[in-house]
């Protein structure tokens, strides 16, 4: 294993440390329990956005508290869930007596530790599950699809809501509504090294990738031989829309995410080839997304996301942000 | 039942599992995220490491301070699972008067009701639960049929056993196996695995104890 680390132990928490420091303006690093929060306290009578999960996804979750997003993140262990003692620190920092909104993605782990937060709390709370990832069918497997990179997008558009003075049961609606017309799906070029394990999760190839690949090296669909990136895009926009099922002239937001070991100059040209085969279907790409938003380690490969969008929705990804990972209009 | 039952069972434990530790690595890399023996481990040892703050505690403190334990140190799905187990164990009726046999067959088996509830996983499901839940059905039974402590504990590890082997052919729909659908046949559940082996020490060590 050939990573920037000292201690196993310690790796979480020297990566948190120096989190913290360098973006000390936006956001403050709490440990023992281990949680963000915004450098400014949550103002009276709004809404808190609280999530997390494992950690390995940087900058989600933990680059997406401030202005315009999440009041809090916990973040868990290399790719383990969370405890419920951070999320309850957490409230007690970031309530705003109008309710704590858990923005959780669909992992048995990480939903049964909200679950147990939320059923350990006093205040008035709400769960979004985010299960965006087309790749694993729905009818197949009761556990459902994966949560993935659409979570970025939902905390972003939620985020503003809630910074709108948007009420519980209206952010709620909102963030299962941008869930369900969400949908992604993955490559991997190569396998992730969670430390604690020291060696790859799964093998690949040199010349195969991992279609329809999880977050956390999960298989996917199938393995295949690599492909032509034209090929590769077709691939996985067709099972994204067969899923989605938008109409012509539909607006979408197209993301495309890395997973971590792939450069920028590969995500802009695979934006390319999606927004020139979405051309060709008439649908309209009118917002856009590209970079390492939602990753997996160093794994090499990407996803595409579409999300649907409407007036509303369109409203709260345009207005400010101002976070670690993502900021615009501010 | 005492708290230096409970601590002597799980340095009984702490050792079985030492010993099976790559064993059960293993069947993890090949179905699940390979984590699940450190998260174990990680368990039993702040399990253990409580000895000294939980000794002279009522039994009912001493497991929710188990319990939270195991939920903040070994943290994702097993921490919640164990933490719901020995969450709903300290609710048990009356158990700081004293646990006998009965009583601690009561606790467990209620203990295992609430982590299928939390876990929404039942018995077919290529989890723990093909081992957790036979058993809890198998003490049920002998004590309702009045049968002797000897042959319910027998019997007991016996359906530990199959219950960990009946996972091998099954395909996983709960768990991150379940990601994997077919491919996930032909392989013994690690969770499973490390259960039965769980069950299996406490029921042989109690064997022992009884003469059986």
């Amino acid at each position: 294993m050939k990573k920037f680390i000292n201690k196993t132990d310690d790796f979480l928490k020297e990566s948190l440390q120096g989190f913290g420091a360098v973006h000390r303006e936006i956001i403050n690093v709490y440990f023992e329990p281990n949680f963000i929060t915004r450098s400014k306290p949550t103002k009276k009578g709004k809404v808190a956005l609280i999530t997390g999960g494992g950690s390995g996804h940087e900058p989600m979750h933990g680059g997406y508290v401030g202005y315009g997003m999440l009041d809090a993140a916990c973040p868990g262990f290399v790719f383990s869930a969370p405890t419920p003692d951070q999320m309850l620190a957490a409230v007690e920092k970031v309530d705003g007596g109008a309710g704590i909104l858990f923005l959780v993605t669909n992992y048995s782990g990480d939903i049964m530790n909200f679950q147990m937060a939320s059923e350990m709390l006093q205040s008035p709370n709400e769960t979004v599950l985010i299960n965006d990832d087309v790749a694993v069918e729905n009818s197949s497997f009761t556990t459902g699809r994966r949560g993935v990179a659409a979570t970025i997008l939902i905390e972003k558009i939620v985020g503003s809501l809630a910074e709108s003075g948007g009420s519980l049961e209206a952010c709620k609606a909102l963030g299962d509504k941008v869930n369900k017309y969400s949908g992604s799906m993955g490559v991997a070029f190569s396998s992730c090294t969670v430390p604690a394990a020291g060696k790859p999760t799964f093998e690949l190839g040199a010349d195969e990738m991992e279609f329809g690949v999880g977050i956390h090296g999960e298989p996917g669909r199938r393995r295949d031989k690599i492909k032509p990136a034209q090929q590769i895009t077709e691939e996985l926009l067709e099972a994204i829309l067969e899923d989605l099922k938008l109409n012509k002239n539909e607006e979408v937001l197209l993301f495309i995410n890395g997973l971590g070991g792939t450069p920028l100059t590969e995500l802009y040209l695979l934006f390319d080839n999606a927004k020139q085969i979405l051309d060709k279907k008439n649908i309209n790409v009118s917002r856009s997304l590209v970079g390492n938003y939602c990753t997996s380690l160093e794994m090499q490969g990407a996803s595409i996301t579409l999300t649907k969008l409407d007036e509303d929705i369109i409203r709260h990804w345009d207005s400010p942000v101002h976070t670690a990972g993502m900021r615009w209009g501010m | 039942m005492s708290i230096k039952f409970l601590i002597s069972q799980a340095k009984l434990i702490q050792e079985v599992i030492d010993i099976h530790a790559s064993e059960i690595e293993k069947l993890d890399q090949e179905i699940g995220d390979g984590d699940h023996i450190f998260n174990v481990q990680r368990g039993i040892k702040l399990v253990i490491e409580l000895e000294p703050t939980i000794k002279d505690l009522p039994i009912s403190k001493a497991l929710n301070l188990i319990a939270m334990k195991v939920l903040s140190g070994i943290g994702g799905s097993s921490g919640a699972l164990f933490g719901t187990l020995f969450m709903s164990m300290a609710k048990g009726e009356g158990i700081d008067e004293g646990i006998d046999f009965k009583k601690a067959f009561k606790i467990f088996i209620d203990g295992v009701e609430a982590v299928k509830q939390r876990g929404k996983a039942d018995v077919g499901e290529k989890t723990m639960m093909d081992v957790l839940i036979p058993v809890a059905n198998c003490l049920q039974k002998g004590i309702e049929d009045n049968r002797d402590l000897n042959s319910i504990l027998q019997a007991a590890v016996e359906k530990a056993e199959k219950g960990m082997l009946s996972t091998k052919d099954l395909i996983a729909t709960k768990g991150r196996a379940s990601f994997l659908g077919e491919r996930a046949k032909g392989h013994i559940d690690p969770g499973a695995r490390s259960s039965q082996l769980m069950i299996k020490t406490v029921c042989e060590s109690l064997l022992r104890e009884i003469g059986g």
